[in-house]
């Protein structure tokens, strides 16, 4: 365990170090970016690894978002009220949406489709109150006048990446924590057989709610932190079903079963969108999305388990199990 | 007063007959995915999207060759048909044994390409067919002629479907495929080539309603967004698969979205409709006509 434990903190102090020794600002802005939707997708990899697939994980970034922004504007009340609020706000979504569908046993199609109806109607919501959120034209916390940190607004970008770093770390601890659990065996009982696993002792809707619960809360994190660092949302960029999608996306080409996927399937996603932005210039709209798509579909069909899945599955039977690891 | 009850009520009238009238396309909508989803076990995600094209195929018939409406119409149907047995052959069909998720999130990836395909090939911009059909004063009610097309055309093509289900041979084979999928190629069913024709099936009625959309609607990348969503949960809510169910569902959908929009913007009215739906999931989480265990 010891070699494995120095890696990590070497790892974590280099990557603490990275913005004092590289200050591009528009490789920090990548790099932010790229930890907060890692953030984001390992959020969504928390639930769909079990077979919990959620289209509905777009509203519960639009409700972080909105909520802390709304708050600060209207109340002024500050982000760090706001974004428990706002974190609060998408649980109490989950429960009232993942409560039935768990009780009742709603599984397979019918809960994507269940969840996409929660990310179209948060959508929806956005777009019908334009007197207070803007509706479709976006919207904009007020800049701060007073205190920087009350406000959780920052001008510069070492602060947000630190930010984000931690954030993203976070991430991973709530991952290891879960896959060390009896959570994780009881999910796993759950989405291989419900009924068996119920008949074994599992307390199905509870085990399922908790999970979901967890994965909406940092999302709806995700969202909030989205909204302070871009200080810009619109419905599009946030909410909806083309958000879910994309998180879909990208944690599925990373790979949902193991912790770095999703980052890698972040890096991989936003990386690709760059390189097309900067390649194409302004020809590149859709273009980005095209390759989204034609990729995913190939990685569904080839690679289900993603590119870090397939990976570390291909490299695994080299190690000799003896090994301690 | 009075006088203010009497115009409410024809604007109350008027909304109630326009739902219906949008009820219409929106069970044809629905039957095409019902039927792919009772037939093969998979929920296209991408079905208003096959809309989307075939709006688009209608737009350059129409606008850019200057083919007559009628004879443009038929040649739509035809090209989404083919998308819709190209979609099954390339994607679904590799992933017919992998978990119904895989399937589901494939044709999501399929969404993707569509849309993108379509802002880079045709651009964002909205376009429409520059027909504009006049409007049928009733009374002192005005419904649009596209709209009163659209439900006849979607009733014809639902009966026409009814009809090949029912009285040949295909459409039997295809209906017991849906009740058993393993028996019937033991009884000599090729199951790949009813798979097929269903697919094709799926793809045209999408094709009729993209005829019928691009009446009403500008066509743009992004159009299948709006009625995409709606779509699957009329679905869900008559019970995939169920035929029955998904034709009353989208009747309500339609009557809660059209009088949700009379007395409020329309996107209150679909609000509604959503939210109306997560209530049904916890009343008949199996659908409308399930029966209660």
């Amino acid at each position: 365990m010891r070699p494995r434990h120095a890696v990590w903190i070497l790892a974590t102090a280099a990557a603490i170090a990275l913005p004092f020794v590289h200050r591009d600002p528009y490789h920090l802005h990548i790099l932010v970016l790229i930890l907060i939707w890692s953030f984001a997708y390992t959020s969504w990899s928390i639930m769909g690894r079990f077979g919990l697939v959620s289209l509905g994980h777009g509203g519960f970034m639009g409700v972080g978002a909105y909520v802390t922004a709304l708050l600060w504007n209207h109340l002024a009340v500050s982000p760090w009220i706001g974004i428990p609020l706002a974190m609060a706000a998408a649980a109490l979504l989950a429960v009232v949406v993942g409560y039935p569908c768990f009780r009742f046993r709603i599984t397979g199609h019918y809960f994507v489709l269940v969840t996409l109806a929660l990310s179209g109607i948060v959508l929806q919501v956005i777009t019908a109150t334009r007197d207070y959120t803007g509706g479709s034209l976006g919207y904009t916390p007020n800049r701060t006048k007073g205190s920087q940190l009350l406000a959780l607004q920052f001008d510069d970008k070492v602060t947000w990446y630190l930010i984000a770093l931690f954030i993203w770390l976070l991430g991973l601890l709530i991952w290891r924590g879960i896959d060390h659990s009896m959570s994780r065996y009881a999910m796993e009982a759950i989405s291989e057989d419900e009924d068996a696993a119920a008949a074994a002792g599992v307390n199905v809707t509870a085990e399922k709610l908790k999970i979901t619960v967890i994965s909406a809360l940092m999302t709806a994190l995700a969202g909030a932190l989205y909204c302070q660092y871009q200080m810009f949302i619109s419905p599009d960029t946030v909410s909806g079903i083309a958000v879910s999608l994309q998180m879909v996306f990208a944690a599925i080409v990373g790979g949902i079963y193991v912790s770095f996927g999703p980052t890698v399937g972040a890096v991989i996603t936003i990386l690709l969108a760059e390189t097309l932005r900067i390649g194409f210039g302004t020809n590149a709209v859709g273009w980005d999305n095209l390759v989204y798509g034609v990729l995913l579909v190939l990685f569904i069909i080839f690679l289900p388990k993603g590119i870090l899945g397939s990976l570390t599955e291909g490299l695994k039977p080299q190690r000799r199990p003896s090994l301690p690891s | 007063m009075q006088a203010f009850l009497d115009i409410f009520d024809i604007y109350l009238l008027e909304a109630v007959i326009n739902g219906i009238l949008l009820g219409g396309v929106l069970a044809l909508l629905a039957l095409g995915l019902n039927l792919i989803f009772g037939v093969i076990d998979v929920t296209w995600i991408c079905y208003a999207e096959l809309v989307m094209i075939g709006m688009y195929g209608m737009y350059f018939l129409v606008q850019v060759y200057g083919l007559p409406y009628w004879v443009a119409a038929p040649f739509t149907i035809l090209l989404v048909a083919a998308l819709g047995a190209a979609l099954h052959l390339i994607v679904i069909a590799p992933l017919l044994t992998a978990p119904p998720i895989n399937q589901l999130l494939a044709t999501g990836g399929v969404l993707f390409v569509l849309q993108s395909f379509a802002t880079v090939a045709f651009g964002v911009n909205f376009r429409n067919l520059g027909i504009r059909l006049p409007v049928l004063a009733l009374g002192e009610m005005n419904f649009s002629y596209a709209r009163l097309l659209s439900f006849g055309a979607a009733l014809f093509g639902m009966v026409a479907v009814y009809l090949f289900m029912t009285r040949t041979f295909t459409g039997t084979a295809i209906r017991a495929i849906s009740q058993d999928r393993q028996i019937m190629s033991l009884m000599g069913v090729d199951t790949r080539r009813i798979y097929l024709i269903t697919s094709a099936l799926g793809g045209a009625l999408a094709g009729l309603a993209a005829c019928l959309l691009v009446l009403q609607y500008d066509v743009h990348p992004f159009v299948g967004l709006t009625f995409g969503p709606i779509t699957f949960l009329i679905c869900v809510l008559g019970g995939l698969g169920n035929f029955i169910g998904g034709f009353i569902a989208a009747f309500i959908f339609a009557e809660i979205i059209s009088l949700g929009g009379l007395f409020s913007d329309l996107e209150w009215g679909y609000v509604l409709a959503f939210a109306f739906f997560i209530v049904m999931m916890f009343i008949r989480p199996a659908g409308l006509l399930a029966r209660r265990r």
